[in-house]
């Protein structure tokens, strides 16, 4: 009898461990194979979804770092509103599913032999690979922005040490003290978190330092939630905080980091604080991969978040181009568990069917009130468009009771994401 | 041989069709966003899985046609067909 195809796989596979050692060989069973890289929210969501869709998928994670930390809510981290470990969650539940983790990094993809590199050169085959790498900076996008210049002006836009780092230049500030946000062009991750920054950045300047001023210099001239912000913003930090859009002269040219000094087209500005969000892409191991396209992100098909550039590499999460879909850890969950559904159909030799995507993202302008932006998307001439009709943001007039429950629901929401993900 | 392996082949589809068929319907798995599945997570936001399929209907229309007030439900129903709302209460009331 000829070996089947399956069969020479297992041979294969039982060669390489042989060759690579017992840490690999853990990965290797007879179901499908699935490697995801990438533990946040649509990595890990992913990786259990799978498990949960078809326990015989083999399902490995690779993952370099042992915790978590997540961005939703760090800007409440960056006003001294919470602490960091709140944000910090672990991966011992994703592996009591039956997921293998691999504390390492990807540093290559083969997509015609189907093939991921770790760090240590070892190598790990797949029948889907499934990348959620996130956002990487863009260094040196911004004249004077490279990786030095964070450590004094922080960009706080992964969260950990920027978040802390953020957090203790704003209690250092004497009060009087001018606090610039630089805010980036579209696309770029969580579209309405500088906003909510500049909300609990004026709280915490209100309440602590009171002759202080936020400026927030912005690359563009509308943003997410905009009118509720502003409302918001007149309503409880007038002259306190001031944005400035693209139109006024608010694109950032360049910063000069020893200075702490902002250039726009229209001026200089000196900050006491500076909080750089720079321009971003898709997390490193896309561009290796071949799936990002010239705009730095992943093109990908909406059914299946296939990418539309290698076959076989699914792109989930902030790095891909999910057409409506903003950069969300909402929508990465969502988009995870669509493209969990995909890939056991594909590896079972179904077909998937079209999918329905929400996404629901609430931001803090106080610690007791907050705004939501909802959406609902399907596949529509090849891209994930927003279903006519349905989704949009909080009333305008809604009573400050709403404004409150939507901040416990917000915080009821950061308790479900992360229980998903990781709990 | 080749009946055996075809006969396997069978096997998988079958197995294959059953995992499909548990396969949450369009829209359902992205509830789980803010109303909890894991009995580890404390939310006021009510679960879904189990709950009474008539419930989960009437809930999603009156949200959509407005006759329930939401934060955020009124928003999301909206982008719903009545297909769509009673295959995902079908499959939620058949959960646990």
């Amino acid at each position: 009898m000829k070996a089947t195809r399956r069969q020479f796989l297992e041979l294969s596979a039982a060669a390489a461990a042989a060759v690579l050692g017992p840490r690999l060989a853990r990965a290797q069973t007879s179901g499908p194979r699935v490697v995801v890289v990438g533990g946040g929210f649509a990595g890990t969501s992913c990786a259990r979804a799978l498990r949960q869709a078809d326990p015989k998928i083999a399902v490995t994670l690779v993952e370099p770092n042992a915790t978590f930390t997540a961005c939703p809510f760090s800007n409440s981290v960056i006003v001294g509103m919470r602490e960091l470990s709140a944000q910090q969650f672990t991966y011992e539940r994703v592996a009591a599913d039956g997921i293998t983790i691999l504390r390492t990094s990807a540093t290559a993809v083969d997509a015609p032999a189907r093939s991921v590199t770790l760090a240590d050169g070892a190598k790990l085959a797949y029948d889907r690979l499934v990348l959620a790498p996130g956002i990487d900076i863009r260094w040196g996008a911004l004249a004077g922005y490279d990786e030095a210049a964070s450590a004094q002006l922080p960009h706080a836009w992964r969260a950990g040490d920027q978040t802390l780092l953020l957090r203790r230049q704003l209690e250092a500030m004497d009060d009087g003290g001018l606090v610039v946000i630089a805010a980036p062009a579209n696309p770029f991750r969580c579209p309405p978190g500088p906003y909510e920054r500049a909300s609990l950045i004026a709280h915490f300047l209100k309440t602590k330092k009171p002759k202080s001023k936020l400026l927030v210099l912005d690359a563009k001239d509308t943003f997410s939630k905009q009118r509720l912000f502003q409302a918001a913003w007149a309503e409880l930090y007038p002259g306190l905080l001031e944005w400035v859009p693209l139109s006024k002269g608010g694109n950032v040219t360049s910063v000069d980091a020893a200075t702490r000094t902002l250039v726009t087209d229209f001026g200089k500005h000196q900050a006491k604080v500076a909080n750089v969000i720079p321009p971003q892409k898709a997390g490193r191991i896309a561009e290796v991969a071949g799936v990002t396209d010239r705009s730095g992100w992943c093109p990908i098909d909406p059914v299946t978040f296939e990418s539309k550039l290698q076959a076989g590499i699914h792109v989930i999460g902030d790095a891909a181009i999910a057409g409506a879909m903003p950069k969300s850890a909402f929508a990465a969950n969502s988009q995870a568990k669509v493209c969990a559904a995909a890939v056991a159909a594909l590896v079972a030799g179904g077909t998937p069917s079209s999918p329905k995507l929400i996404n629901t993202c609430y931001s803090l302008v106080a610690p007791d009130y907050g705004i939501s932006v909802a959406g609902v998307y399907q596949p529509t001439s090849g891209q994930l468009a927003d279903v006519p009709g349905a989704g949009g943001v909080s009333p305008s007039d809604a009573p400050r009771e709403t404004r409150k429950a939507e901040a416990v629901l917000a915080e009821a929401w950061f308790r479900t994401i992360t229980g998903e993900a990781f709990g | 041989m080749h009946r055996v392996v075809a006969a396997a082949i069978g096997l998988a589809s079958i197995a294959a069709a059953a995992v499909v068929a548990a396969e949450p319907p369009a829209g359902a798995a992205a509830c789980s966003g803010c109303h909890p599945s894991s009995p580890r997570v404390t939310s006021p936001v009510v679960r879904l899985a189990g709950r009474d399929r008539a419930e989960i209907i009437k809930a999603m229309q009156d949200f959509r046609s407005g006759a329930r007030a939401g934060t955020v439900m009124d928003r999301i129903a909206k982008g719903f067909t009545d297909a769509e709302i009673q295959a995902i209460a079908a499959w939620y009331a058949s959960q646990k």
